[in-house]
């Protein structure tokens, strides 16, 4: 049998980058949405590797990967979780670091709604305020606690709607069902512009700090796609798109 | 107490939530089903298509729909809010106007079937006997399609209570107004609470269960015309 040159060569170099690139399975918490789908391209183009992304609830994932999901790296809205895995031993323990720092903010799809003090929350001269379940997600958390520290917490329970993750949070207030919602800044935050509507960003001192990390996971070990990917999340070029989206780092 | 009193709170709010809406597609229902049942007219074929449209459409497009219509810019929240209503998205309402919608099918196809199986003949002797339309409607179809409004009215309250997508999407998860059994089982999952949600869950199960087997174990025969 023989096999003519130039396709031999074409079978070698299919070889070749069916060696070196790799696929790694992601699970990424909903609020890194935006910014992941700006570096996600980038890991591909500059690793060959290819990324496939699952945006989600960080406590769903937790149970899927719990239950054998075929997740190989976790980046997280919080460092509990990430943690929390480590301790099952589903997570590769020293891989874990914090890739950026969440921040919060009250926000409305109208403009002059929202003061650039927050006063709106003690007038209260809404119906609804939509925030993401703080049982579920590190922000609606955070935004409980700004709202406790404030004194408002008692007089606007009745108004809160939870959205199921601060995506829903986000969507319940753009579509202008809620008139204001707290939720992250990246997603408000594009490319150093403010979405329209009017904001309010929450003093820092107001709500613990959102650490947000990431972690690879036991399925991930030894997989050079997912190792890349940890990697290039460190790269300045990740931290560039990273802060744009209005993280801190 | 193997339930806490948010659990049964979510309990109580979904058996509400499934009765009204039941009670509401049986008004609502059955006009629609009886017309699909015996009109010629060529436009039968696309009512009947958006009635079964529930069936198919994924909840997410339907929640996500509702929530832009019952919005403060959608056509339906200026609607209500002209009403002086206000928004209906967060409200048990609204909850109740997407169940309505939702469970349709549920309470059309099964009246459907029953009203198409009695068939002309008992309704010509009814009128041959100076029944009024209406009257021939109440004593004669009714009686005769009782078992099907009993499986509709099942299928509806059994469907209402498995909802989930679209109460997700336009429900805002309010305790005592739209967080129902099933959010609040996903809320125990997602909040790695497993325990109350393998609690929750049973009770469902057990449910279901009960409501299928109430169905297909004690049918009536259905009543066929000839």
């Amino acid at each position: 049998m023989t096999i003519s040159k130039p396709l031999f060569t074409l079978t070698l170099l299919l070889l070749g980058t069916l060696a070196s690139a790799a696929e790694v399975s992601v699970a990424v918490a909903a609020n890194f949405t935006g910014p992941m789908e700006k570096i996600a391209p980038a890991f591909e183009k500059a690793t060959g590797h290819k990324a496939l992304i699952a945006y989600g609830t960080v406590g769903k994932f937790y149970a899927q990967i719990k239950n054998g999901a075929p997740f190989e790296v976790l980046i997280s809205a919080d460092d509990e979780t990430p943690i929390r895995l480590e301790k099952d031993s589903l997570a590769v323990p020293e891989s874990r670091f914090t890739y950026a720092i969440g921040k919060l903010v009250l926000w409305s799809a109208k403009p002059g709604v929202v003061d650039d003090k927050g006063e709106v929350l003690k007038r209260g001269n809404f119906q609804h305020l939509a925030i993401a379940n703080p049982k579920l997600a590190v922000y609606g958390a955070a935004a409980l606690v700004a709202m406790k520290k404030l004194g408002v917490d008692t007089a606007l329970e009745p108004k809160l709607v939870y959205g199921e993750n601060i995506t829903q949070a986000y969507q319940f207030t753009a579509t202008g069902n809620a008139e204001l919602g707290f939720v992250a800044l990246s997603q408000i935050y594009k490319d150093g512009q403010y979405a329209s509507g009017s904001y309010w960003l929450v003093p820092p001192t107001l709500y613990p700090p959102i650490r947000q990390d990431a972690v690879l996971l036991v399925r991930g070990k030894g997989n050079p796609a997912a190792a890349a990917l940890l990697t290039y999340l460190k790269s300045e070029a990740a931290k560039q798109v990273i802060r744009a989206h209005g993280y801190e780092l | 107490m193997l339930l806490t009193d948010s659990d049964l709170q979510a309990i109580w709010l979904t058996v509400r939530l499934a009765g009204i809406v039941t009670l509401i597609l049986l008004l609502v229902g059955t006009p629609i089903a009886w017309w699909l049942a015996r009109a010629k007219a060529w436009w039968k074929g696309p009512v009947g298509a958006v009635v079964a449209l529930p069936l198919v459409l994924p909840p997410s497009v339907l929640g996500f729909y509702l929530l832009l219509a019952m919005g403060p810019n959608g056509p339906v929240g200026q609607l209500t809010q002209m009403l002086g209503i206000g928004n209906l998205p967060f409200t048990f309402w609204g909850l109740v106007l997407a169940s309505v919608f939702y469970s349709l099918p549920f309470m059309v196809q099964p009246l459907q079937t029953a009203f198409e199986a009695i068939g002309e003949r008992p309704l010509e002797v009814a009128a041959t006997l100076r029944a009024s339309p209406l009257d021939a409607f109440f004593t004669v179809a009714v009686p005769l399609a009782l078992p099907g409004f009993l499986t509709a009215s099942i299928l509806t309250f059994a469907h209402t209570v498995g909802e989930f997508g679209v109460v997700l999407m336009i429900g805002g998860n309010i305790p005592g107004v739209t967080r129902v059994a099933s959010v609040q089982i996903y809320d125990h999952v997602e909040a790695m609470d497993y325990l109350q949600a393998h609690r929750l869950s049973a009770v469902m199960l057990v449910f279901s269960f009960v409501v299928l087997l109430a169905l297909y174990a004690w049918r009536p025969k259905p009543v066929r015309g000839t």
